[in-house]
């Protein structure tokens, strides 16, 4: 017993430099995987060093931690030679071995069949969930960890002079371990929550507990109290009940926020996978996790940073959630108010004859699923001589890109496709807008009118195109933000009244 | 490696990360947000050391457990990455999609 727990530290503690210089390469690796997303030309040998420095961290992690004997038995022992170095042992190990390989097999299947049948709209859905692959793989780990504290070699074997001798967790490890668990579990459930809202299996509409800010306070506190127990004590109880209560914290943050405001979350949580990443790294004392936690958990912090801009609100105000729960008196004025509704043949006639057409999608096409008929529309405009532009605010959409990677579904090349502060400027020069699917980020309110909730934000200036085409199934409905937009009723906008991608099939049909 | 020493490994990648992840051109945040997600399931070393160590059965089947979710993140991540990424073409189209 005891010589098996010491080697299993060795295993642990006592790694080989080159142990430590695989995990760096690894870690390098995955900084060149971001590094290449700055361009789409480098994505792609980008997301190979991706795939790269995982394979050396999980090799790496094989030779390292299944015992010896297990490998050799496998190279060398067809004809059962083995028999002398400890059979017994060395079966073991090729079960564990093997138990492994089929674990990686079974997820690889599950993840190659869901990354090739996923539909590119349903992204959003995908990322959340795999979001909470991440939090409940790293609750996992720390549990195991804390279960078998010797095998991580962050603890140390006390033998007291009465009973059975038992491992002391350094107090650390015990940090590191607390945090990366609550991390985890919180990213677990929010991810799920985040899941079913996206999924639509979960209404999009916040949901607002009574005295939710003082709940979440104390579920808070009540989660750093325990852990300070934990930290102090080693107390198993004190660590099932973070687990918990992180598990809750994680639902009750995220139960509040709706749609829109879904880029946010998401990226938020993108970011607290990356974080609990880092802290099971520290626990380990694993570089390529510290790497990596560090570089996620940055990224999905920049990533709410702009999406925040993007919408004018502050990170606490979104997570705070309740937004767009009230809805404000404009949705009643709307149809009080003069405005002019298109045919397919208006729209297809008026932008047969436009130099520039611009095209701000929003998050209605996705619904819609119109991407493929709009890139329809846009080469038959091109062949007749229309220079054709997309517009795309950081926000449309329920996650950062979202717009981008539909059009690229739908075979629009990316130099057509340009973000707001780009594109902005040349509205003015423009002759048609044809918005389809969005409607806040156009909102001019948002410019003008200081009482509006989404005063401030950055919005596309399509209105000063000669003509506006806006697509929208019904005037009846609003925006995300529950207010009128006042584009709707300008003399050069036309109201095109259908369901998105109907409308744009017809004036397909019209342009021909 | 002691705690400073890691810490300072993390500190220096939290800086790489804020520099690298500023140049991550805006067309491409979804790829990026599935492509940290497929490299965040590095935690599947914990979870491979958890299943390979001998000594706690309920250990080692959650490392199992974490093996399997991991790997579900790494090669749907990565897969479905590289799915994205073929999609953003220039606009000089390849053979197939040429005007009529």
């Amino acid at each position: 017993m005891t010589e098996g727990v010491s080697k299993k530290m060795e295993h642990a503690n006592a790694v080989s430099p080159w142990v430590s210089f695989a995990y760096l390469v690894a870690g390098v690796c995955f900084i060149l995987a971001l590094r290449g997303l700055s361009s789409p030309r480098t994505s792609q040998r980008g997301n190979r060093f991706g795939m790269a420095g995982m394979a050396i961290a999980v090799v790496t992690t094989l030779v390292t931690h299944v015992p010896q004997q297990a490998l050799g038995l496998v190279l060398t022992g067809p004809d059962g030679v083995i028999a002398s170095t400890g059979p017994v042992l060395a079966r073991l190990d090729t079960v564990t071995l093997l138990e492994i390989l089929a674990a990686i097999a079974i997820g690889a299947v599950i993840g190659l069949v869901t990354a090739r049948r996923i539909a590119m709209t349903a992204m959003p859905q995908l990322v959340a969930a795999f979001h909470s692959l991440v939090g409940l793989a790293a609750v996992l780990v720390a549990i195991a960890a804390f279960l078998n504290p010797v095998a991580f070699g962050i603890a140390d074997i006390v033998t007291p002079m009465i009973g059975q001798p038992f491992a002391v967790i350094n107090r650390v490890s015990r940090i590191e371990m607390i945090l990366g668990v609550a991390i985890g579990a919180l990213t677990f459930s929010g991810s799920v929550i985040a899941f079913l809202k996206l999924n639509g299996s979960m209404s999009g509409k916040p949901i607002l507990l009574p005295q939710r800010h003082l709940l979440n306070a104390a579920v808070a506190l009540a989660i750093v109290f325990f852990a300070f127990g934990f930290w102090s004590g080693q107390h198993a109880v004190d660590f099932w009940l973070v687990v918990a209560l992180s598990f809750l914290i994680g639902f009750l943050l995220i139960i509040p926020i709706g749609g829109a405001d879904m880029p946010v979350v998401v990226s938020m949580l993108n970011s607290y996978s990356g974080w609990a990443a880092a802290a099971m790294g520290f626990t380990l004392h694993n570089s390529a996790m510290i790497i990596t936690g560090a570089l996620v958990g940055s990224s999905g912090a920049i990533l709410s940073y702009i999406m925040c801009r993007a919408m004018n609100r502050s990170f606490i105000s979104v997570i705070a959630g309740g937004f767009g729960a009230v809805e404000g008196g404009g949705a009643a004025a709307a149809t009080d108010r003069a405005w002019k509704r298109g045919s397919a043949e208006d729209a297809a006639f008026l932008m047969r004859e436009a130099a520039q057409v611009v095209i701000v999608p929003g998050y209605g096409m996705a619904v819609a699923q119109a991407q493929h008929v709009l890139r329809e529309m846009a080469d038959k405009l091109k062949e007749a001589g229309v220079r054709v532009k997309y517009a795309i605010h950081p926000v449309a959409g329920r996650m950062p890109g979202h717009m981008n990677v539909l059009l690229a579904e739908a075979n629009v090349p990316y130099d057509e496709v340009f973000e707001l502060e780009d594109i902005n400027a040349e509205f003015a020069q423009t002759d048609v807008t044809f918005v389809i699917g969005a409607n806040d980020v156009t909102n001019p309110a948002a410019k003008t009118d200081k009482s509006s909730p989404i005063y401030g934000m950055p919005v596309l200036d399509v209105e000063r195109a000669k003509t506006v085409l806006f697509v929208k199934r019904s005037m009846g409905g609003v925006g995300y933000a529950g207010v009128d937009n006042d584009v709707f009723y300008r003399d050069n906008t036309m109201m095109l009244l259908a369901d998105a991608k109907k409308m744009v099939e017809e004036i397909v049909k019209a342009l021909d | 490696m002691d705690f400073v020493s890691i810490l300072s490994v993390f500190v220096l990648a939290c800086f790489v990360g804020y520099y690298v992840v500023w140049s991550v051109t805006p067309a491409l945040h979804t790829p990026l947000m599935a492509v940290t997600n497929a490299i965040s399931s590095v935690i599947i070393v914990g979870a491979l050391i958890a299943a390979a160590a001998a000594g706690a059965p309920g250990a080692k089947w959650l490392g199992l457990l974490g093996v399997v979710l991991a790997s579900v993140n790494i090669f749907g991540g990565f897969a479905v990455t590289a799915r994205m990424l073929a999609m953003y073409k220039k606009k000089d189209r390849p053979a197939g999609t040429v005007h009529k």
